[in-house]
């Protein structure tokens, strides 16, 4: 097989070890909040039951939607498994031509993003407007963190490739805990919550309208265009929580194609996603959302460790 | 025909090379257009002149390319100054005449279906061929006088297409004042730049001013003075006070190829300055250069995202994107400064590529803009929405272009974002401070811009086009026909195959600046090989096919197991709240993003609520008003603005309309000048 076909290869797998996890980080983080509210919950398989029910829904949709309340939330799943093949979950291994680049993975995400916050619009309603004009603000200043953290998180590697980024930290355990590599991924940690919607930034579980994000987007999705949706979502998180689980603990993350290379891979990306999703859902349960305007000043924040994190990478170098 | 014998007798091309035949051919085009303009009835007039006026940029773009593939060719036209005017493109100017001309071709097709009463008359068609002819020579001149003359024809040509409406409009006379003033200012500082460089350089050919030492204060002088100059053509802040006003009031036609072309004039001579007159100048040119980018970029967007004025916004996006080319120009000459060729020749390649799609993209914005306007009337987001239906074709060639806009793959406005950032995260050198300190602050700035902008253009798009219609002018909305279509559509596939393709034209730009470093792999893609970074969007494309097609599959299944959609009304938490004016507006839009920046734009805002007589608890009617003005205009023009009219009203009382008080001041004149003679 040649080298292409190869990295094909390991790129399936990845993407449907992410598909195949994305509901069960959504069911781990619901079960650990009810566990340690003293609930129940609903099991970790609820999220596959209710992807389930969903697709076998016949979707209704509001009247005097276009064709992008038809296209978006597909538009949504598909850059959500682009970005599940472009980063380093499994494996770093990256195609020759579309190496996992940071600035592109960002530009894919917001793809999804944008697709969510013109599928908000669309309706016409109210609460779709709101959430979408909400969401593009916490788009709009996320951005500024992600390029200055990982141009922090480049500087010692000499390139913006995720996957090069990763494999270096591997070679290189001290590059972890130097101050420019912390502060890179305890911004970048701001981020992944600000981009997925989770606490603090937005709550997932909220029932009342005006005090959603992502929710009231969705608001008028229903039937299978909601199961799109929700997997894009989740499948969102899932990846990037392995990213962040890479950057701080690159073991296990293959970097040859081999098979017993890859099997190590998916044994290791499950772990750290399962264990990064009960942290998540954990820390949820003593966090209360922020208010919409204080948002700005955590992600302003975040800024401001990313670019200590440029300074304290200088001060290395 | 004898007016094609006499221009081309009057012109002598040195040989006959192809480069100088489509140069005299273009001024023969213009010719025979102005004439067909002033001479021939309005129906005819408009087809006729229209066609002549794309013939004339498609020239342009033949002339352009076959400099940018080798050919170099010359024309002298003798004039009764000292010195003979000069046309000698180099293949940077090339590329600026390509661009001129792609956008000229897009704009002169539309203009035949847009024109109509005021906008079709004798001058608009004239001034639109000049203003043509104007953008192919200023890349064309071969030395300043012929820069200068070709500079003051395209911004005459421009001035009196903005004023299309003055008749009508007191806004149209407004901006025409404010953008005569402002390129004339440009005009100034231009000149007086040139002509200290010219006086240290000894003549006034692009060679003799290269000769001058950059290291000198008169190229420092001549620096500044050109960058306000060419600033002020650019649209930077804080010089950019022209655009939002001329961009929304000249005819759309004129607003695509003023933003599109006419203002990378602005960025081709600044380029031309930092790259090719002056290149090795001292290194505050550079942050200088820089901060002023990050400045536009930043104050340019935060403006267009809280604007509901479609074209407004379109026009203060066009002052962010020049900040970014000025930015992305800066950081190369810092690099190259600084020793790092590589980064530097990313830099000035993305400042290129930036002013390529940006060509593109507004181009296709302002053509679309001008669509709605054609189809409604309205320019005003707020009453805008659902044109999505009646107008399809509009609505998709604007929304190709506002993914351009926002810098999202797969579009030319990526690449060269990618580009710049690829440049700016290479040029890492620790040990000198300015590069350190300048280099993360300019990327935190073009991050947040490109934020900025995806907030904007969805806002732009979504309201403009998605939902229901606000108003009874955006219901009654019908298509534009095909001849405005078309160059629309033209447009959004030019912003497209620049993005799924962007090799050949990366690597043809690299070789107009005399810079490596590109190169071309896979299918269309670009190589940075001094950076190791590597973007192949086809490839990137067809990954994304990839993956598409098993969820495609699944949900076309689905759809095929489980039935149709059905439809409903949109929620309205029970109850039927389905009026169009409980949608959110442009201005509801953008309300977080002017909560954020509060400081920067200083909003107005008025309550005003009238409660019922018997009771302070109830109110029968609230109006809200909301009003931004640009701070820059409000802290830095106006104060300016008193100052002239105080200083004009001093001098006035010197005139108070007795001739002996004349007859005095001519004498008085007069035994000055002998006592200056004698002395």
């Amino acid at each position: 097989m040649s080298a292409a076909a190869t990295t094909s290869a390991v790129l399936l797998v990845q993407v449907i070890v992410a598909v195949g996890l994305a509901p069960l980080v959504a069911g781990l983080t619901r079960q650990t909040r009810a566990r340690l509210e003293g609930r129940a919950g609903a099991g970790l398989g609820q999220p596959w039951r209710d992807l389930r029910k969903l697709v076998a829904k016949r979707p209704v949709r509001a009247a005097g939607t276009s064709w992008v309340t038809l296209v978006a939330p597909l538009a949504l799943l598909i850059s959500s498994l682009l970005l599940a093949a472009l980063v380093p979950l499994v494996s770093t291994a990256a195609l020759a031509h579309v190496p996992g680049d940071l600035f592109v993975v960002v530009s894919v995400l917001l793809l999804g993003t944008v697709a969510l916050a013109l599928l908000g619009l669309d309706a016409g309603s109210a609460f779709g407007g709101m959430g979408s004009s909400r969401h593009m603000m916490v788009a709009a200043l996320v951005d500024p963190t992600v390029l200055v953290a990982v141009y922090a998180l480049s500087i010692p590697v000499g390139s913006s490739a995720l996957g090069l980024i990763v494999s270096a930290r591997r070679h290189d355990p001290s590059s972890i805990a130097s101050p420019a590599g912390v502060l890179a991924v305890v911004a970048l940690v701001v981020v992944v919550l600000a981009e997925t919607g989770r606490l603090p930034i937005d709550n997932p579980s909220t029932h009342l309208e005006l005090t959603m994000i992502h929710e009231a987007m969705i608001l008028e999705t229903s039937g299978r265009d909601l199961a799109w949706v929700e997997l894009g979502s989740w499948l969102r998180l899932t990846v990037l929580l392995g990213l962040v689980g890479n950057l701080l603990l690159p073991w296990g993350v293959a970097t040859t194609s081999g098979l017993g290379a890859v099997a190590l891979g998916v044994l290791a990306a499950l772990l750290k996603v399962t264990v990064l999703a009960v942290i998540l859902g954990a820390a949820e349960v003593g966090m209360a959302k922020l208010r919409l305007f204080r948002v700005p000043e955590l992600l302003a924040g975040s800024f401001v460790l990313a670019f200590l994190a440029v300074t304290a990478s200088y001060l290395v170098a | 025909m004898t007016l094609a014998a006499i221009a081309l007798a009057a012109i002598s091309p040195a040989s006959a090379d192809p480069v100088a035949t489509g140069l005299v051919t273009q001024v023969v085009v213009a010719a025979v257009t102005v004439v067909v303009a002033l001479l021939r009835p309005v129906r005819v007039r408009t087809v006729l002149a229209g066609i002549g006026c794309t013939l004339l940029a498609a020239t342009g773009v033949v002339t352009g390319i076959l400099v940018l593939v080798g050919e170099r060719g010359a024309v002298t036209v003798p004039t009764a100054l000292p010195g003979a005017v000069v046309l000698d493109p180099t293949p940077l100017g090339a590329v600026f005449m390509v661009l001129a001309g792609v956008v000229g071709v897009l704009a002169s097709l539309y203009a035949i279906g847009y024109v109509h009463g005021a906008t079709a008359s004798r001058t608009q068609w004239v001034a639109l061929a000049v203003f043509l002819l104007g953008l192919q020579l200023v890349p064309a001149a071969g030395d300043v006088v012929s820069f200068l003359l070709a500079w003051e024809l395209m911004a005459g040509a421009s001035a009196v297409l903005v004023l299309a409406e003055q008749a009508t409009s007191a806004a149209v006379r407004d901006a025409g004042l404010w953008y005569a003033v402002m390129t004339h200012l440009s005009m100034v500082a231009i000149t007086a730049g040139f002509a200290v460089l010219a006086a240290a350089g000894g003549g006034t050919s692009f060679a003799d001013l290269a000769d001058v030492d950059p290291r000198s204060g008169a190229a420092s002088l001549a620096f500044v003075l050109l960058v306000l100059g060419f600033g002020a053509k650019a649209g930077l802040v804080p010089l950019h006070v022209w655009l939002p006003r001329a961009h929304p009031e000249a005819p759309s036609h004129a607003s695509a190829l003023m933003s599109g072309a006419m203002v990378k004039m602005g960025v081709y001579g600044a380029v031309l300055v930092g790259v090719q007159l002056l290149p090795g100048g001292p290194t505050w040119w550079a942050v200088l250069l820089v901060a002023l980018g990050a400045t536009s970029a930043l104050y340019g967007i935060l403006q267009a995202g809280v604007t509901s004025d479609l074209k407004r916004l379109l026009a203060y996006s066009t002052s962010e994107n020049v900040g970014l080319m000025v930015l992305a120009l800066g950081a190369g000459l810092l690099f190259e400064g600084a020793g790092m060729h590589n980064p530097a020749a990313a830099a000035l390649v993305a400042c290129l590529l930036l002013a390529v799609a940006h060509a593109a993209f507004k181009a296709t914005l302002f053509l679309g803009a001008g669509a709605v306007v054609h189809a409604t009337g309205e320019r005003d987001l707020d009453r805008l929405g659902g044109l999505v239906h009646a107008m399809p074709w509009t609505a998709a060639a604007f929304g190709v272009a506002a993914l351009g806009a926002a810098a999202l793959p797969v579009t030319g406005g990526f690449v060269a974002e990618w580009t710049l950032l690829q440049a700016l995260i290479g040029g890492v050198r620790p040990d000198d401070q300015v590069v350190a300190i300048t280099v993360p602050l300019a990327l935190g700035a073009l991050a947040l811009t490109a934020g900025l902008a995806l907030l904007t253009f969805v806002k732009a798009y979504g309201i403009g086009f998605l939902a229901r219609a606000r108003s009874v002018a955006a219901l009654g909305a019908v298509e534009v026909p095909v001849t405005m279509r078309v160059p629309m559509l033209a447009g959004a596939a030019l912003v497209v195959g620049l993005g799924m393709a962007p090799g050949p034209l990366t690597r043809a730009l690299a070789r107009a600046l005399q810079v490596g470093g590109v190169q071309q792999v896979g299918l269309g893609g670009v190589r940075l090989t001094g950076l190791g970074a590597v973007l192949d969007p086809a490839a990137l494309g067809l990954l994304g096919a990839l993956v598409a097609v098993p969820a495609l599959a699944v949900a076309w299944t689905a759809a095929r197991r489980h039935g149709r959609e059905s439809e409903a009304l949109a929620w309205g938490c029970g109850g039927v709240r389905d009026s169009p004016r409980m949608q959110y507006t442009s201005t509801s839009y953008a309300e977080p993003l002017m909560r954020v920046f509060d400081d920067a734009l200083q909003p107005a805002r008025d309550i005003e609520v009238t409660h019922v007589e018997e009771s302070e608890y109830l109110a029968t009617r609230v109006r809200y008003t909301q009003q931004i003005e640009d701070v820059v205009e409000v802290r830095l023009y106006r104060p300016l603005i008193a100052a002239a009219d105080a200083v004009a009203d001093r001098a006035r009382r010197v005139q108070n309309g007795s001739i002996h008080r004349y007859l005095t001041f001519s004498f008085t004149a007069l035994v000055l000048v002998l006592l200056v003679v004698s002395l």
